[in-house]
């Protein structure tokens, strides 16, 4: 059934490093790959990253459950230690299951940084629960569902 | 409204604590001195950490003669918030792990 759900929040985060530390980060390829995508229960299938604004990046990747993920981000904004603005959209196998766009903005904070992450998003015909499953649901989650089953 | 609603529940959430006792809930409701037992506090520390819950909205509370039923509150977490708590865990975890490297290669420059 289609649906559209839209939603936004905010992750505000404090890090000792500098802004241009946390923004190499995100701006070079290699340091990225080395925090970005599904961590120890994901595999990478395939890799591209285009860091300019018009720029396209792409990570897939595979699941524990043999589900592959695809995260395909266009740079819409970007300013130096500052600002980064991409949209993405999200497939799981071939579902599309979001359009977003993130917005990170980098402050200094005495020595380090604030870091305030925004995503605005078009979550795509109905939650998921493979989908859920496959990003790692919380404990939570999961009792309350079975809370709800019983 | 969502974010603001969001940002308490997973303020709620940031304590061991409060987690056990909304962990022993799914299980099915509980007074709250049978919340409170497990837990290494006093009572009227543990009702503290019960108040910050109902106020998320993530357990409800009543009152039956001289016990206090708690259930936890489901509902609370709509279609929009589950997939907003997917998204935001899939961040927390990658931040974590820049965080991680942050910390790593703070030597270099």
């Amino acid at each position: 059934m289609r649906s559209v759900v839209h939603a936004s929040f905010t992750i505000t985060r404090r890090w000792k490093a500098s802004p241009v530390r946390v923004f190499a980060a995100f701006a070079d390829q290699k340091k990225k790959d080395l925090w970005f995508g599904g961590g120890s229960d994901w595999t990478p299938v395939s890799r591209s990253f285009d860091f300019r604004v018009g720029g396209k990046e792409n990570g897939s990747g595979r699941w524990k459950t043999g589900v592959v993920s695809h995260f395909d981000a266009t740079y819409l904004d970007i300013v130096d230690d500052e600002r980064i603005i991409y949209s993405y959209v999200m497939h799981l196998d071939d579902r599309k299951i979001s359009v977003s766009q993130a917005c990170i903005e980098l402050t200094p904070d005495g020595e380090g940084t604030k870091f305030v992450l925004t995503e605005y998003g078009d979550f795509l015909d109905g939650y998921d629960d493979a989908g859920s499953r496959e990003h790692g649901t919380s404990w939570l989650m999961d009792n309350l569902e079975k809370s709800l089953e019983t | 409204m969502l974010e603001y609603s969001l940002d308490k529940t997973f303020a709620a959430l940031s304590d061991p604590a409060r987690r056990a006792i909304v962990e022993q809930l799914t299980l099915g409701p509980a007074s709250v001195s049978e919340l409170a037992r497990p837990l290494p506090m006093s009572l009227p520390a543990a009702m503290l950490h019960l108040k910050v819950l109902e106020d998320a909205g993530l357990v409800s509370s009543a009152k039956v003669g001289r016990v206090r039923t708690c259930t936890v509150n489901p509902a609370m977490l709509s279609q929009a918030e589950a997939w907003v708590a997917d998204r935001r865990a899939m961040w927390e975890r990658n931040l974590d792990r820049l965080g991680a490297f942050l910390d790593a290669t703070a030597d270099e420059t």
